[in-house]
């Protein structure tokens, strides 16, 4: 849809010394937009954060838990797709 | 999707992964997105979370209608903050949500379409100022008893989203009482709005914890895998064991002629709310549910040229950063 | 101990309510702040300064606060209220301001709430209906560049020191509400067809508001210069500057005014007395 704005995950620094932490995700346009929404939502315009913000599609993904050669198609990405579970109940052993 | 495993390697796979799930679950430990889980659990989950995300939205609607009429410029920045506080809610929800692979654009859809639900509260009207400050203490203290236990539910977005939407549900109870004590300080006309309100919200904030344990079919799964904590009716009951001294201290009367502490128990029994009302409101026919579906139908449908004009923008602005680097 | 109390626990502990930022809290940032008017500042002068600029955000806060639950969406939804709450900050402090040096005693909320139409001194451009987001961002943009251009010669220079604090913490504000007002311009004018014409629209609407602006005070050239980049950027046309007969400052007001005091102060007047 023309209307839908891709996902965008956030990282936040809450203090110099600590690591950049991801806190959630948003949606927005474009990166800049996505810096000004994560800036509002998950720090309150804090000041003196640092905010990393990046497409969830540009993550590349390990799966640490996924050792069968059957799980692999939900690939690389960040999230599975619920959609690689659509199989219809009524398909025996496709 | 790779094809080459025959059904029966499938099958083995499927029970190894489920035992390993089960496991997680039953050591306390979270399911993060990309971990294996059944389907059911998933669904199970999308559902919730969406409601509670779109609680958090529609529950913008009944008291952003008097941040415009707040008696005092303090009370209109307490609210004005509020009402923020709960978009961000319902976009951590939403966030949470779609690590389960749905999208929220759907998930809009599906409420302005009616086909998913949120919490029946938010379909009764706020008359007055004063029901502003009896959902502070009564709704936003419901809420947080129910969400409380899910900051340690199995599913990882889900609880740490709860952890940040629990400190600042705090303050909004607080902030509640804190206007109801005020309003009790002052004329006789505002401590008659304060009863008022608490005679009006007072049974369906006990209809926020759902159907009575009995008659609420998916629970006892959604307990077993630890996305929901406590029962009902056991939540219920904690809130009006918190909410009575609550009450006397205000100074005002709850509407439960039955409500009264039973020492043998050490704990208050109370009157049974009406079912049938809160199946009604769940099922689309109480007071204000066309309403607020409409408002939100209306923002998202409003808004559409501008989201559209946004992802115009940005993919030109790609374009000539292409153009440019080529 | 139940299992969840610890949750509860970590809930009560932190009593971190500066969030609220002038809100349950009431954290005066004038704290350490002389109140007492200095010498060679004409309390008169200062109190209708303060009594403008603080009735200029009062509306402009409260406009914003009609966008709530309507925004086009949700991060917006965020976005608009933070701007919003900051100008309500912005004039709870100079409302009060004013109560102090024009020898009333008016509180922010007295002069909120008790005064008519005539006697509110905003300019018009704030109290204009929202109309669709391309005029509320237009408004937005011309409301928060000249507000910035005028809040740094106050935090830089003004003889109140109370002004100046208020002033200053404002800039920070504003800074943040002129780039999302311009972001947004220029989306809309690149964006599409439909926003294109929406967004010219919205700045044609707004222009005959803007010479008023420069009458409460002249930072044109400066202001001028923003708004000229960011239509460029936008591939927008700034259109000729007209005046209009009128001053919101002496109290001149569109019919518009009326009805946005008379919510606003509906509640309140309705119980005298009351505490809240």
């Amino acid at each position: 849809m023309k209307d839908e704005w891709p996902l965008f995950e956030v990282f936040v620094r809450g203090k110099r010394g600590l690591n950049h932490v991801h806190v959630g995700s948003l949606h927005a346009a474009d990166e800049r937009m996505a810096l000004t929404h994560a800036r509002d939502l998950y720090t309150r315009r804090n000041e003196g954060v640092s905010i990393w913000v990046v497409r969830s599609s540009d993550i590349t993904a390990s799966t640490p838990d996924e050792k069968d050669p059957f799980f692999q198609p939900s690939g690389d990405k960040v999230y599975r797709h619920p959609t690689f579970y659509d199989i219809p109940d009524d398909v025996p052993h496709i | 999707m790779t094809q080459t495993a025959t059904g029966a390697g499938a099958e083995a796979g499927e029970d190894r992964l489920e035992a390993h799930f089960d496991g997680v679950i039953a050591h306390d430990r979270r399911i993060e997105p990309r971990d294996w889980m059944p389907d059911a659990y998933r669904r199970t989950l999308v559902r919730q979370i969406a409601q509670h995300a779109h609680s958090e939205i529609i529950g913008m609607q009944p008291e952003g209608a008097w941040i415009t009429r707040a008696p005092s410029l303090r009370r209109k920045a307490i609210l004005f903050a509020k009402v923020q506080d709960e978009a961000g809610h319902g976009l951590y929800l939403y966030a949470a949500a779609e690590t389960l692979g749905v999208d929220r654009a759907d998930l809009t859809r599906r409420l302005i379409e009616g086909r998913q639900k949120y919490s029946s509260i938010f379909n009764y009207p706020t008359l007055s100022f004063a029901d502003v400050g009896v959902i502070g203490w009564l709704v936003d203290g419901a809420a947080i008893c129910n969400q409380v236990p899910l900051c340690r539910s199995s599913f990882g977005p889900y609880a740490r989203a709860m952890v940040r939407i629990c400190k600042e549900e705090s303050f909004h109870q607080r902030q509640g009482y804190e206007l109801l004590l005020t309003m009790m300080r002052g004329t006789e006309a505002q401590r008659a709005m304060v009863q008022d309100a608490v005679d009006r919200w007072w049974w369906p904030s006990l209809m926020m914890f759902g159907p009575p344990d009995e008659a609420s079919p998916n629970s006892a799964r959604s307990m077993a895998w630890k996305i929901k904590r406590h029962s009902n009716d056991e939540l219920r009951q904690r809130f009006v064991d918190m909410t009575v001294p609550q009450a006397e201290r205000l100074g005002v009367t709850l509407p439960d002629p039955e409500l009264r502490w039973n020492p043998e128990r050490g704990r208050h029994d109370f009157g049974t709310p009406d079912w049938d009302e809160l199946k009604r409101v769940i099922s689309g026919d109480g007071p204000c549910n066309e309403e607020r579906i409409e408002r939100r139908r209306t923002a998202h449908e409003d808004g559409a040229w501008v989201r559209e004009a946004a992802a115009a923008h940005a993919a030109k602005q790609a374009a000539k950063r292409e153009r440019k680097a080529s | 101990m139940r299992e969840d109390d610890h949750v509860y626990l970590s809930l009560a502990e932190e009593q971190d309510d500066a969030r609220w930022a002038f809100g349950t809290g009431f954290e005066d940032p004038l704290h350490g702040v002389d109140t007492s008017v200095p010498d060679g500042v004409d309390p008169a002068e200062l109190a209708a300064l303060c009594l403008g600029l603080g009735d200029d955000a009062l509306i402009a806060a409260q406009r914003l606060a009609e966008w709530v639950t309507r925004a086009p969406e949700l991060e917006e939804e965020v976005a608009l209220a933070n701007i919003g709450l900051d100008l309500l900050g912005q004039a709870r402090l100079l409302l009060t301001r004013a109560g102090q040096v024009d020898g009333t005693g008016r509180s922010e909320d007295d002069l909120a709430y008790l005064r008519e139409s005539d006697d509110f001194r905003n300019v018009r451009l704030v109290e204009l209906p929202n109309g669709d987001f391309a005029f509320s961002v237009a408004r937005l943009l011309v409301f928060s560049a000249h507000r910035l251009a005028v809040f740094e010669r106050l935090a830089a220079g003004h003889a109140d020191p109370v002004l100046r604090a208020v002033a200053a913490k404002g800039v920070k504000e504003l800074t943040y509400h002129r780039q999302y007002a311009a972001e947004w311009v220029v989306r809309l004018g690149d964006g599409t067809d439909e926003s294109h014409r929406r967004m010219q629209e919205g700045l044609d609407a707004v222009a005959p508001y803007i010479e008023e602006l420069y009458r409460a005070a002249d930072v044109r050239d400066e202001v001028g210069a923003v708004l000229a980049q960011v239509a460029d950027a936008a591939t927008l046309k700034l259109p000729a500057a007209e005046s209009l007969e009128g001053d919101g400052r002496a109290g001149d007001h569109t019919p518009c005014l009326a009805p946005l005091l008379f919510e606003m102060q509906e509640v309140a007047r309705a119980l005298p007395g009351g505490q809240w």
